[in-house]
């Protein structure tokens, strides 16, 4: 039996301040979402919804690199690679048993999944930089797994018819749209929940001293295998709708380094310590390419997201959310 | 059934390729190995070697190699700052994990993209006497090229072999990866001594783009399938030990070539992506690793 306490009180206000910080952005991405969604069918275009869905694919990807690479520490290359599973499931599904898909998504989550596992259990064991190598390496080894897999199109490439219209959503391209922001919306509430639970707590003690996380009792291998897998499961997600999206699918558009730079580039513009810090950098550096694509070379745009990379990392390292963090603490 | 005339042709073109790995990796040796440094824009350098090549080649007609060692003491004095720009950015900090690591990928992104806007994504070649013709002993037969790229390469790991055994600068560079404390307090400072090894390491990716461009075409983007070998070579040679770097590259050359023959060349870049994992999963510590 305790009296309330001046400090219990401040506690007490310390959490409402808290929760207000947290409901928030929440709201403002609710309200965002609604006002974009009801543009996009005020525009009414094929393209305009085609915009989004790319902008709303690097928001997934972007959320999933940071599971492991923000919150751990730990750098993942090769995302294309993931990326490439959920495309090639997709694709292998479109060929076999056609599937629906939304049930191809799951199916996706589950091989890159598995394949965040397998090569986690080999790396994961040493330093983190080992982990970071055989990723930039496996890119290499699953596009030529696919060159030489004749099944999927090889080299070549395959080529996947997508209806015009869909039932219920309208046309196709409104209904993958709409997919992909459901995938966004899902994969940013796992990185919340992520962040909030000892899972969370778990990664960011083996970020700033593994040894000592270890010695106080956090289980390292298990909870990087479960960072490594649960990230790559969602990035084969985002990979399955792709096929669609496109309607030709061949290696190098699958692995493409726009989507190995972009993925990496992101969490590192936003901010890579919270949830929100991709989510920005994907909305901002997403639009922005968006618009410069049409403008000027893509060659010259990844150019710019390269610089803007590097340029952050040097001068930025918590991205924009801590740069916007600085400032306020300089107001206050 | 062995076919003893491709099997010894493949062999001998193993070694030869294996040269050549040599000059390719010695650098992230001493970049990865030695330093810390995980620079893995280290084949975007080898690119820009072999368009340095190729630039004073057709503008110049300036042999190829010659070219490359002309501009590798600027490579060198390019190395030494950009370890400065990357010390004082992260190493200082103890933030070289993440930050170092998408710092390097952005460096190997923004070289590639640059490359590709200057020279397009045309495959190019250079011309020089001895790209042409080879020897034939027996029915094995040896092209020139391929033995420059084994000469000059196995000659770039003696010279750093030789550079560290004989001078100071040498022997701190591997003091430093041992114990940069103890290094201090016998007189050598960590950061000058880093630095002039990370020069080193950049110059010695330049020459190795020149042995590139003379061995095969070269369009931007083929730096990305020396990562997977680079760092297998180097962290099955033992990381430290050149003459590991050697022996592994040497193995990893004739791995590819047996693929290659008996295969077909489009499985060849899974080989060493194999290769590392099998040693990062059996022994992480390489064949003469300590």
């Amino acid at each position: 039996m305790t009296l309330p306490h001046a400090s219990d009180r401040a506690v007490g206000e310390k959490r409402a301040r808290l929760r207000a910080r947290t409901i928030l952005p929440l709201a403002g991405m609710a309200i965002g979402i609604a006002i974009v969604f009801f543009g996009l069918d005020w525009v009414g275009t094929d393209y305009a919804y085609l915009a989004a869905y790319t902008v709303l694919q690097f928001v997934v990807l972007a959320t999933a690199w940071n599971i492991l690479g923000g919150y751990a520490g730990y750098v993942n290359f090769a995302s294309a690679a993931f990326f490439a599973v959920g495309v090639y499931t997709s694709v292998i599904n479109y060929k076999t048993i056609k599937l629906p898909l939304i049930a191809t998504m799951p199916l996706a989550a589950i091989a890159a999944g598995l394949l965040g596992l397998g090569v986690g259990y080999l790396t994961l064991r040493l330093r983190g930089t080992f982990f970071s190598i055989a990723t930039l390496a496996l890119s290499v080894v699953m596009n030529t797994l696919v060159v030489n897999w004749a099944f999927v199109g090889g080299s070549r490439g395959v080529y996947v018819l997508r209806p015009q219209t869909i039932e219920f959503f309208g046309p196709y391209t409104r209904y993958l749209c709409i997919v992909m922001l459901i995938m966004a919306i899902i994969s940013v509430l796992i990185a919340r929940a992520v962040e909030r639970s000892w899972f969370g707590r778990g990664l960011a003690a083996l970020k700033d001293d593994e040894i000592a996380a270890e010695c106080a009792g956090v289980p390292a291998l298990r909870l990087k295998l479960a960072a490594t897998a649960l990230s790559g499961a969602l990035m084969g997600a985002a990979g399955a709708p792709f096929p669609y999206f496109v309607t030709y699918v061949d290696p190098a558009t699958a692995f493409s380094l726009t989507i190995a730079v972009n993925t990496i580039a992101m969490p590192l513009i936003g901010g890579t310590s919270t949830w929100i810090g991709p989510v920005l950098g994907a909305v901002l550096l997403g639009s922005l390419q968006q618009i410069a694509t049409v403008t000027i070379s893509s060659a010259l745009n990844l150019l710019i997201v390269g610089v803007l990379m590097v340029i952050f990392i040097t001068l930025a390292p918590n991205g924009i959310v801590g740069l916007v963090e600085k400032i306020r603490e300089r107001r206050a | 059934m062995v076919n003893w005339d491709l099997l010894s042709n493949a062999l001998v073109s193993g070694v030869l390729l294996g040269g050549f790995y040599c000059a390719v990796a010695v650098g992230v040796t001493i970049a990865f190995g030695m330093l810390d440094i995980v620079n893995i824009a280290h084949p975007a350098f080898i690119m820009m070697g072999a368009f340095i090549a190729y630039f004073f080649n057709t503008s110049y007609g300036v042999d190829p190699l010659l070219a490359c060692i002309i501009a590798a003491p600027f490579a060198y004095i390019g190395g030494r700052l950009m370890y400065r720009l990357y010390y004082f950015a992260f190493e200082r900090h103890g933030e070289e994990s993440l930050q170092g690591l998408a710092f390097f990928f952005g460096l190997l992104f923004i070289i590639e993209v640059g490359l590709l806007l200057i020279f397009g994504v045309d495959y190019r070649f250079v011309e020089a006497r001895y790209i042409g013709p080879g020897i034939n002993i027996g029915f094995v037969s040896i092209p020139w090229r391929m033995l420059i790229g084994l000469i000059v390469g196995l000659a770039m790991v003696a010279g750093v072999a030789l550079f560290n055994a004989k001078t100071f600068t040498g022997r701190a560079i591997l003091a430093v990866s041992q114990d940069p404390g103890a290094l201090r307090l016998v007189g050598g400072n960590p950061v000058h001594i880093k630095e002039v090894a990370f020069g080193i390491s950049i110059a010695t990716a330049i020459v190795a783009g020149a042995l590139l461009i003379i061995i095969q075409p070269v369009e931007p983007s083929i730096g990305r399938d020396l990562i997977g070998r680079v760092f297998a070579i180097c962290v099955l040679g033992g990381m430290t030990s050149l003459p590991g770097t050697v022996i592994a590259a040497m193995l990893l050359g004739i791995a590819e070539t047996l693929t290659t023959t008996y295969l077909g060349p489009s499985w060849s870049p899974a080989i060493s992506f194999g290769i590392l994992l099998l040693t990062l999963g059996v022994r992480p510590a390489g064949i003469l690793g300590r």
